[in-house]
């Protein structure tokens, strides 16, 4: 059993690109076991072409404590009999999430739901934030960690702090950065950001996936571009992408994060940013 | 004043004085909004009904004086029955000031337990720091053969990573790398103190037997003839303990008691203070997975532990609930002499008979005798079959972390007896839920610990002190409950409150006095 988990800053597209990226890994052969977890609980979405309403932490305030439930209970069955748990949590500005992710992914293996499957997948949302969100990342969890991102630099940012969290937990156990994945948002110079980036991270851009609107089309019927158009090229990008995750078994490394003075430099070399003119910082654009 | 230098009244009298009654008074009267004593008085007898019951069962979501502890209570529990170990709890010193005054006054023993000391920098940017302090500190002051860590709920919501932090701790060189840091997880508001049990010895097994988390190889098992026993969280450790290590020398066979914590728990006072005594080995827990077979005296403090070790390990795994009585010790005895294959020694017949004989001395008092319990799944259990077999009838049992599935094994032993007919089994319920029971069907006697004297002094219940905590009878810990000697105990123990009850009901004088005898 392999496990990995995809990070990313919120709104990147990576609940999207690990969806179908694990669709074609089952379409491979591969048998798959999504953990969501994002209390927004749309890590599942496009597999169970609807959005999971039974998250496990909603089931357990039902019951009245997660020793009450049954793995049936909070494990449903998508495309491809993709295996599907969200964790779920509360509503935004109560309670604490971090603790719904120990807790979901601390049933999960004591109920036996890991037992039969090829790939346990992770999706974690933002970054790093509190010890409940690096759950997945510790010791015998998600061995591989892969970064979504883009040319824009908060998901820059962003990648970079989650290197920061697999650095912390990379030399007590065994997680490892397995790549960065870009998801194409058109930014100056996309490509050669990420892979710059991916070089100073010590990793490697694993592949470009470009923007195409087909896959506004697939979500909207919420499926997958693999499900919804197999055909397309877009399915073909997914398909690549999943290929090159499941050979990268075992490649991966710890990472060596940056500063943000750093990442900023890497900006103004690719001339994105021009040279910082202190008497510029904070100053409004001219009208017109 | 009431109060003066010469004649110095304890808290008891000086508070009745005129000065006291009417100072408290006046706080009742212009701060407490107090209601009219009509209107008190029927309320009072509202909670006594069927209805009030009703509503009191049918609440959800608040709980009532729960007769549990948390989890870090029973990690520390088991931590201290190791030779030399120190528990070490994550969190803050608030948490461990509460486990370590919880055992002093049970034990009337001191306590030794350290924190990690979290303050609120530590909840916001984790607790690492803390570790790493922590550790090094306890290691350099207290000298400890091993550290035993487990958690709070501060460090369990933050998310802090046990495993990751003593590895980092041990990088920074708090504790020599080879040092043995065991951990386990246990969050205060998930489960009781016989879950947090269960999970530190889990994870001291996994630890020395599994590859102190993937720092050493696994051991190699070699099984010989040797039978761990694990007590579980037990009020009674200091004696029942060294019962059991009586009884398996009269037997003679080759055994192990894995976490010990007769000793520490029993210090003598001859001049020397023994922060650790006695307690199980470092070598003799790593020679304990060659046994053949590992003999949980309460299934329900080990449920995690004994799956580890018959699934990983492979050792025949018998469970017993805390044992009290003839018939208890009859199938623990019986199981060992299965086990060892050496015979009952005629020492242990002779007890037995002798507790069979007292029991029969004295039937006529508690046959029939309708008794309320509560207590740790285990516990009532052990309670509940021996009350039985006296032809005792309980009728209520509760257990407040009794999960459903130990509910149906209770109504399955009550429903085998002709005296268990009229009982019901309460898991999950609290002491108010207890309260309601007793008011609605009165029963003879109540079984349960210390703050089972609320329920005696708003019922009239006779409470018969019989658990944990038990914080207002000394040195009741220091007698054993298991084997035929411990079913002794507690049959006088309840025979004494019921000649005591006889004679508070006779004791009037020219009124009841006829029945004040002097043999019973």
């Amino acid at each position: 059993m392999r496990q990995i988990a995809f990070y990313g800053k919120g709104g990147i597209g990576k609940s999207t690109t690990s969806q179908n990226t694990l669709a074609c890994l089952a379409q491979d052969g591969h048998k798959i076991l999504i953990v969501g977890c994002d209390p927004k609980a749309d890590s599942t979405r496009l597999i169970l072409h609807s959005k999971a309403q039974d998250t496990i932490l909603s089931l357990a305030a039902a019951a009245g404590s997660v020793e009450d439930l049954e793995i049936e209970d909070v494990m449903k069955v998508g495309y491809l009999d993709i295996r599907c748990v969200e964790s779920g949590g509360p509503e935004p500005g109560v309670g604490c999430a971090g603790r719904g992710v120990i807790t979901s992914i601390n049933f999960l293996e004591e109920n036996g739901a890991y037992e039969d499957v090829d790939y346990v997948s992770y999706d974690v949302l933002g970054d790093v934030v509190c010890g409940g969100f690096a759950m997945p990342i510790r010791e015998n969890k998600a061995q591989e960690i892969y970064i979504v991102m883009s040319g824009e630099m908060m998901a820059m940012y962003a990648a970079n702090n989650i290197s920061k969290g697999i650095l912390k937990y990379a030399n007590s156990g065994g997680v490892r950065l397995g790549a960065l994945v870009c998801n194409e948002r058109q930014t100056d110079k996309e490509l050669e950001l990420a892979e710059e980036l991916a070089k100073k991270l010590g990793t490697f851009l694993i592949h470009f996936v470009p923007r195409d609107n087909i896959v506004q089309h697939a979500e909207l019927r919420r499926m997958t571009v693999v499900e919804y158009a197999p055909d397309s090229k877009q399915a073909d990008e997914y398909r690549t992408l999943s290929r090159k995750i499941h050979a990268n078994k075992g490649n991966g490394i710890i990472p060596t994060p940056i500063t943000m003075d750093e990442l900023e430099d890497m900006l103004m070399q690719f001339g994105i940013m021009k040279q910082v003119d202190e008497s510029q910082v904070g100053v409004v654009a001219a009208a017109g | 004043m009431p109060q003066n230098a010469d004649n110095v009244l304890d808290h008891f009298d000086l508070f009745r004085q005129p000065e006291y009654r009417e100072m408290l008074a006046n706080k009742k009267k212009n701060f407490e909004s107090p209601v009219a004593e009509a209107e008190l008085q029927r309320v009072v007898e509202w909670t006594k009904t069927w209805d009030y019951r009703e509503k009191n069962f049918a609440r959800e979501a608040l709980t009532v004086n729960p007769a549990k502890a948390c989890q870090p209570l029973g990690a520390v529990f088991a931590a201290v029955g190791f030779e030399g170990t120190i528990p070490f709890v994550h969190g803050s010193q608030g948490c461990v000031a509460y486990y370590r005054s919880h055992f002093s006054r049970h034990f009337k023993e001191p306590s030794s337990c350290v924190s990690s000391s979290m303050t609120e920098d530590a909840a916001v940017f984790g607790g690492l720091n803390n570790m790493i302090d922590g550790l090094a500190n306890t290691y350099n002051l207290y000298k400890p053969k091993m550290i035993s860590v487990s958690t709070t709920c501060m460090a369990e919501v933050i998310g802090d990573d046990l495993n990751a932090f003593i590895k980092n701790a041990k990088e920074k060189g708090s504790v020599p790398k080879e040092f043995d840091v065991p951990f386990a997880h246990t969050p205060a508001f998930v489960g009781s103190h016989i879950t947090g049990y269960d999970n530190v010895m889990k994870g001291i097994f996994e630890h020395f037997w599994g590859g102190k988390a993937g720092t050493a190889p696994k051991l190699d098992r070699v099984e010989n003839d040797q039978i761990n026993f694990i007590t579980g969280f037990d009020p009674y450790t200091v004696g029942n303990v060294r019962e059991l290590k009586r009884m398996f020398d009269l037997i003679g066979f080759n055994y192990k008691i894995v976490c010990d914590n007769s000793d520490v728990w029993d210090t003598p006072t001859d001049g020397t203070f023994r922060m650790f005594d006695g307690g199980t080995t470092i070598e003799e827990t790593e020679k304990a997975v060659h046994a053949k077979a590992t003999v949980s005296m309460q299934e329900y403090c080990t449920e995690k532990t004994l799956k580890y070790i018959h699934e990983e390990w492979k050792h025949e795994i018998v469970p017993f609930n805390h044992p009290i009585g003839v018939k208890g010790t009859d199938e623990f005895l019986l199981k060992i002499s299965e086990l060892t294959g050496r015979p009952i020694p005629d020492q242990l017949k002779l007890e037995r008979g002798r507790l069979v004989d007292a029991i029969c001395d004295s039937n006529t008092h508690i046959h029939v005798k309708k008794f309320a319990i509560y207590a740790d799944p285990d516990m009532c259990i052990g309670l509940v079959s021996f009350l039985l077999e006296c032809g005792a009838e309980p009728t209520h049992v509760l257990a407040t972390n009794g999960s459903k599935s130990w509910a149906e094994k209770v109504e399955k032993m009550l429903a085998d007896s002709p005296f268990g007919q009229n009982c019901h089994v309460y898991p999950g319920r609290d002491l108010w839920h207890m309260r309601s029971l007793l008011f609605t069907e009165p029963v003879d006697f109540l079984i349960g610990n210390t703050y089972g004297k609320y329920l005696e002094r708003d019922t009239g219940t006779p409470l018969i002190r019989i658990g944990f905590p038990i914080f207002d009878r000394h040195h009741h810990h220091r007698y054993p409950v298991w084997g035929y000697q411990g079913g002794l105990n507690v049959l006088v123990w309840i025979l004494d409150r019921v000649f005591e009850e006889i004679d508070k009901n006779t004791i009037v004088p020219a009124y009841s006095d006829f029945s004040y005898d002097i043999i019973r």
